[in-house]
């Protein structure tokens, strides 16, 4: 076994084991409520960061939108919720992670196409646009159910319902009273889902393109890889499954509104990628994990209107770490004593 | 400093059918890369202008010249890096006008860089199943589903990329990550990759730049070792003269972007044309 699957299967283990010591801890009654209202946000955050993590750290391109695809996602989850005739909730769940999943893969493809010709800066000037756009159109758009189906209207309410009708987004004031079905052991079993997706894709012929485009533009040319072709596969594939964490998110809340999914929290989920280290997917989960719990916590409460700029400041200090050498050498000579190899440094 | 750049003497142009320097054995195939008064402007500087040439299917032909003559530029002309303003260049008969990168690769043609270009996050052997891309197809689904084609072809690459890697001797790096390679084994890995595309031309931008002499003594094995095993053209640009008279059977030798000079390496070393361009012309008293 080599050392990548090693990784995976630490990884796969993590996971699980945390699962299960949660799920114990839970039924023994040692979680707060606190804590226990954060395990779905948790399993949510940490499918974003995986998923933005396949944008960042395994094509290599900097994505500042990546809160629109999980707003796509989560309003597309929540109606499908909201609509679908299935009783049993499991299902309905999966239906509407599904939906939330698809909803955000057309979106992913239509912002591809035209933005994955930019590279770097201009991607993510781009990409940051597409995180407002999103923002504003959820915040303009009306959706209802009645016995006819569903009825959507745009920039203002116009829908007249029949009997029975009811209204499920509300433009701005987003979606109310929803019914919070979203699970812990559902939020495990997507964190599962992507973990497996982005780990066998990587490993796969697809996989190894991707990560070429990002080591080589130039040299993944001359040996005939499609370019275009696998920028949008990998971009696609991290909106969906942004849309599916989004889905899992929003049945988790009482009230979503489009406001919850703006700049701030495609920044958040960048940190995460950011701190847990690119391309380390391990590293992703822990960082949305840690991220996501500490200022809930009592202690850090007074801290959390800092929380933005604490970030920042975290995000800059990790920039200077990585990029230092000295810092580098250090880090090798304390850490990586016995794997030190010459010209690893990336 | 300008005086002497006004003096500098201009190249004698020996014009020669594009023809003329395939290898006898190959002179009844048609040949693997032809190219007709090829040419490219870079505003209004001429980077290479009225470039012919010939090469048959199992030649080993080599492109010299100063610095600054164009040799890689010939090289990105020919591999679409840059798209050309006059001519044209066939690929085994077939035009490559308005073709990209990416299908001049699929047509056959591989190369390697001057400045080394791997991917130096990924293993050895990634990078050369990167190269197998289009030889071990199976969609991105049964990847990531695992399912039996992946297995099937995944096992077939593996295989492929422990044999090539075998020419270079490279089967034990095979988990190394490239970027940590020593020089001279990721100039053999770059070699190694452009094999992997399965080509019928293969480019091979100076090889032997800093490898030391029993280095380029083995290197020079090794490309006679590769056009007789896959029984494929090859191209290299060199400035080790050892290494190109060694190896090469035709040269065209190339200066201010003009072939000045074409024929076998004994030709070239006694033409008057290349020794000028090379070590300037003696003063007339």
């Amino acid at each position: 076994m080599n050392r990548t699957n090693r990784v995976n299967f630490a990884t796969y283990a993590m996971v699980i084991l945390a699962f299960a010591a949660l799920q114990i801890m839970g039924s023994a009654g040692m979680l707060s409520s606190t804590v226990r209202g954060q395990l779905v946000p948790i399993c949510a955050y940490a499918a974003m960061a995986l998923s933005l993590n396949l944008t960042v750290g395994v094509l290599g391109e900097l994505s500042l939108g990546h809160a629109g695809f999980m707003s796509v996602g989560a309003f597309a989850g929540a109606v499908a919720a909201a609509a679908l005739p299935i009783s049993s909730d499991p299902l309905r769940l999966a239906a509407a992670m599904l939906a939330g999943a698809v909803f955000a893969a057309v979106a992913g493809t239509l912002v591809g196409i035209p933005v994955l010709r930019l590279n770097g800066d201009y991607l993510a000037i781009v990409t940051l646009a597409f995180g407002q756009i999103i923002k504003s159109i959820m915040e303009n758009l009306y959706i209802g159910v009645d016995s006819r189906g569903l009825h959507v209207s745009f920039l203002e309410n116009r829908i007249i319902f029949r009997d029975g009708g009811k209204m499920i987004l509300n433009g701005a004031m987003g979606v109310n009273g929803i019914n919070k079905i979203s699970t812990f052991t559902a939020g495990f079993i997507l964190v599962m889902l992507v973990l497996i997706v982005i780990f066998n894709l990587v490993g796969s012929r697809a996989g190894r393109a991707i990560m070429a485009l990002r080591d080589n533009r130039i040299a993944a040319e001359s040996v005939g890889i499609p370019v275009t072709k696998y920028k949008l596969m990998a971009f696609v594939i991290s909106a969906a499954m942004a849309g599916a964490a989004g889905a899992l998110f929003a049945l988790g809340q009482n009230t979503i509104t489009a406001n919850k999914f703006d700049f701030n929290t495609s920044i958040l989920i960048l940190v995460f990628v950011v701190l847990g280290g690119q391309g380390n997917m391990w590293g992703s989960i822990l960082a949305a994990t840690f991220l996501t719990v500490l200022p809930e916590t009592k202690a850090m409460r007074g801290l959390a209107d800092y929380r933005m700029l604490v970030y920042a400041v975290v995000l800059i200090l990790v920039m200077l770490a990585t990029n230092n050498p000295a810092m580098q050498d250090f880090i090798n000579t304390r850490f990586r004593r016995k794997k030190k190899k010459e010209g690893t440094v990336r | 400093m300008s005086e002497q750049k006004n003096n500098y003497p201009k190249p004698r142009l020996v014009p020669v059918p594009s023809t003329n320097i395939i290898p006898e054995r190959d002179i009844d195939k048609r040949p693997i890369l032809e190219c007709r008064h090829l040419g490219v402007d870079f505003g209004g500087l001429t980077a290479v202008d009225d470039f012919n040439m010939a090469i048959g299917r199992t030649e080993i032909a080599g492109l010299i010249g100063p610095n600054g003559a164009g040799k890689t530029t010939v090289f990105n002309l020919l591999t679409k890096v840059y798209q050309p303003t006059r001519g044209t260049v066939m690929i085994d008969g077939r035009d490559t006008a308005g073709k990209s990168t990416i299908q001049v690769s699929h047509m056959g043609v591989a190369r390697t860089f001057q400045n080394i270009r791997l991917f130096n996050n990924l293993t050895v052997e990634d990078n050369v199943k990167i190269g197998l891309h289009e030889h071990t197809k199976y969609s991105a689904l049964s990847g990531i589903l695992r399912l039996p084609s992946y297995w099937k072809k995944e096992k077939e690459a593996h295989e492929k990329t422990l044999e090539l890697l075998r020419i270079f001797d490279m089967q034990d790096m095979a988990g190394y990550q490239a970027g940590s390679l020593p020089y001279g084994a990721q100039r053999r890995l770059e070699i190694v990759r452009a094999l992997a595309t399965g080509p019928s031309l293969l480019l091979l931008d100076e090889p032997a730049a800093g490898m030391n002499p029993s280095e380029t003594a083995e290197l020079m094995h090794n490309i006679r070792k590769i056009r007789d095993t896959f029984q494929i053209a090859i191209m290299l640009i060199e400035h080790d003269m050892n290494l190109v008279m060694g190896v090469c059977e035709g040269i065209c030798v190339l200066n201010f972007g003009r072939i000045i000079a074409k024929g076998t390496p004994d030709d070239i070393q006694a033409n008057p044309a290349v020794i000028e361009a090379y070590l300037g012309k003696r003063k007339e008293g």
